[in-house]
């Protein structure tokens, strides 16, 4: 089983993001970027199925400007063997949407056979958590979003359990087959120092998106972004009486 | 010209609706009863500003579509009853709203926003050379939305340019429609499902007496600071005092305090309750994002530099040990 990864490069998560003054985005100059928490857990677990003897290769692929090279190089010192970086102007990052990437990511499984395409169930910068079922349906792949467990489910077939809004259901999907990942999939490992070195010996392919014949047209243009009303701090009730009383003025408890 | 066309646009537009254009909402149900979500989702459409049909899917739909049927604004219901639509695989479901589509043309294809739409709408966007718009919080016209992005720490407008409207609606930013309408139920198109690809093998749902966390009008969530699973009855004692749901911060859920499908933030449920009791909870970037447009928010926290002080309404410094049972003590 070959297994494509993918990654993408957002603002980190820890950092509070700020919406520039002419609302045209957030500030995203000189703000620490990482890979997308989703995308980690996606790829440990695909090396994971490498080290269980069940996935003979993982690619690691990413689509963006120049410095989504970095996200690649953090994949293959995490374990992939592989990455695979498609290439798009900065001008044209800002209008990617998740549908051009399922577009590319379906351009590169004409060119080489994928059993397994693995991605984060969403990213923390866009949140639309698109990508897999876009990319299932262009392929007309079965899916499996949010997965919690991955696991052997027969020949040719992978057993997943996933994460829905009233508790877990388990699937069965034949491969090839598409599969996002939730929080609680695994804790991804840190890339030491050793394998961030031999990182730097691993194949890194560069395509340029015209290459895959995909155009970057957006189907969204982006009017305006803004900062979220902001609620005042309303301060500090003194004990638990004062605070039942505050509760009974709003009217939550009866008097 | 802008105007002049925009115009054009609009008579077209409002023509189209009294004889075809239309919405599509996709119904979410468990065999018996319709999901409250698509109740939001109903109304959500109607502010879409052209008829609105519903497509009920499932081994076991006709019930449920006669539910649907009866509320406000609903003009027409699809009904696919089919034992290879059994748990609604999205592989399965998906040609049948294909299928509908190719019919009825429909203008929007949308659902209220769960883990069941999320892996749907695109789905069915991907056929139809439309980029979907996730968990719209507002609707400015039949083409212009806003959403979260960033944890919901910036509000994005957008306008779609995309052939069919492929949207799926946060619940709590939509009131759920009313009883009282009379829509006509038909049967749905056939789609070609084909059963090979996947197979539901189970489910395990959390079962709980208490009121739904999504749609509660109270609730309180436990955080880090509750230091073990077996103290999250404090959680509980209280939230039954006060008839609420009961949430928690993904470090509580991390620690394996309390199941998954409880954790509300930017990767969990998305709340806004009348009243929210953040208790142990620091209130990290990610779990703002989940509750902070509840309409009163509690915090209870013995560190009065938690970041969750700056959203509360009422803020109580105090060891949770102590506050909590008092606070369930002083409460009729």
């Amino acid at each position: 089983m070959r297994i494509l990864v993918g990654v993408k490069r957002v603002v980190d998560y820890a950092v509070k993001v700020r919406v520039k003054p002419d609302k045209s985005g957030v500030v995203t100059e000189g703000v620490q970027h990482s890979m997308n928490p989703f995308d980690e857990i996606a790829l440990e677990e695909a090396v994971k199925l490498k080290e269980k003897k069940l996935a003979t290769e993982v690619v690691a692929f990413s689509l963006g400007g120049p410095k989504s090279a970095e996200i690649l190089r953090t994949a293959l010192a995490k374990g992939a063997d592989k990455a695979v970086h498609v290439q798009v102007s900065e001008a044209e990052a800002a209008k990617v949407e998740p549908l051009h990437v399922a577009q590319a990511l379906q351009k590169l499984l004409e060119k080489d056979k994928f059993d397994l395409v693995f991605v984060g169930k969403q990213a923390i910068d866009d949140d639309a958590s698109q990508t897999a079922p876009l990319l299932a349906g262009l392929l007309d792949w079965p899916q499996a979003l949010y997965a919690s467990k991955v696991e052997e489910g027969g020949a040719g077939f992978l057993k997943v359990t996933r994460e829905i809004d009233g508790g877990l259901d388990t699937v069965k999907v034949k491969l090839p087959a598409v599969l996002s990942a939730d929080l609680r999939l695994n804790e991804p490992r840190y890339a030491t120092l050793p394998n961030i070195m031999k990182a730097k010996k691993k194949p890194l392919q560069n395509i340029p998106i015209k290459d895959l014949g995909v155009e970057i047209k957006s189907q969204t243009s982006i009017l305006e972004v803004s900062e979220p009303p902001q609620r005042e701090a309303g301060g500090f009730v003194e004990d638990v009486p004062a605070l039942v009383n505050k509760l009974k003025e709003k009217g939550f408890v009866k008097n | 010209m802008l105007s002049a066309r925009s115009i054009l646009t609009r008579a077209a537009r409002s023509s189209n609706s009294s004889r075809l254009s239309s919405t599509l909402v996709i119904a979410e149900h468990d065999d018996a009863n319709l999901a409250p979500i698509t109740l939001n989702a109903i109304t959500a459409a109607g502010k879409l500003g052209s008829d609105v049909s519903v497509l009920v899917t499932g081994a076991n739909s006709k019930k449920v579509a006669e539910q649907v049927a009866k509320v406000a604004g609903v003009k027409r219901v699809l009904v696919a009853q089919d034992d290879k639509l059994k748990n609604n695989l999205p592989e399965r479901v998906a040609p049948v709203v294909l299928a509908s589509q190719k019919q009825f043309n429909f203008s929007a294809i949308t659902a209220g926003a769960s883990a069941f739409s999320r892996g749907l709408i695109p789905r069915v966007a991907a056929k139809l050379n439309s980029s979907p718009i996730s968990d719209v919080t507002q609707i400015h016209s039949a083409d212009t939305f806003s959403r979260g992005t960033y944890a919901g720490n910036a509000i994005t407008k957008v306008k779609s340019e995309a052939p069919v409207k492929m949207l799926t609606f946060r619940g709590t930013a939509f009131e759920p429609a009313k009883e009282g309408g009379s829509g006509a139920v038909e049967n749905a198109p056939s789609g070609d499902i084909k059963t090979e690809q996947s197979e539901f093998l189970g489910q395990e749902l959390s079962k709980s007496e208490r009121p739904d966390l999504a749609t509660a009008k109270i609730v309180i969530s436990g955080g880090r600071g509750l230091k073990s699973g077996d103290n999250f009855k404090l959680i509980y004692d209280l939230a039954d005092k006060l008839g609420a749901g009961v949430g928690a911060s993904r470090a509580a859920v991390d620690a394996g305090y309390v199941p998954n499908d409880m954790q509300v933030g930017q990767t969990g449920k998305i709340v806004a309750p009348e009243l929210y009791i953040a208790v142990g909870i620091s209130g990290a970037i990610q779990h703002l994002a989940g509750m902070k447009d509840s309409k009163v928010i509690v915090a209870i926290n013995k560190d009065p530099d938690a970041p969750i002080f700056q959203v509360a309404d009422f803020g109580l410094k105090a060891d949770l040990f102590k506050a909590v049972p008092e606070l369930t003590a002083a409460l009729p």
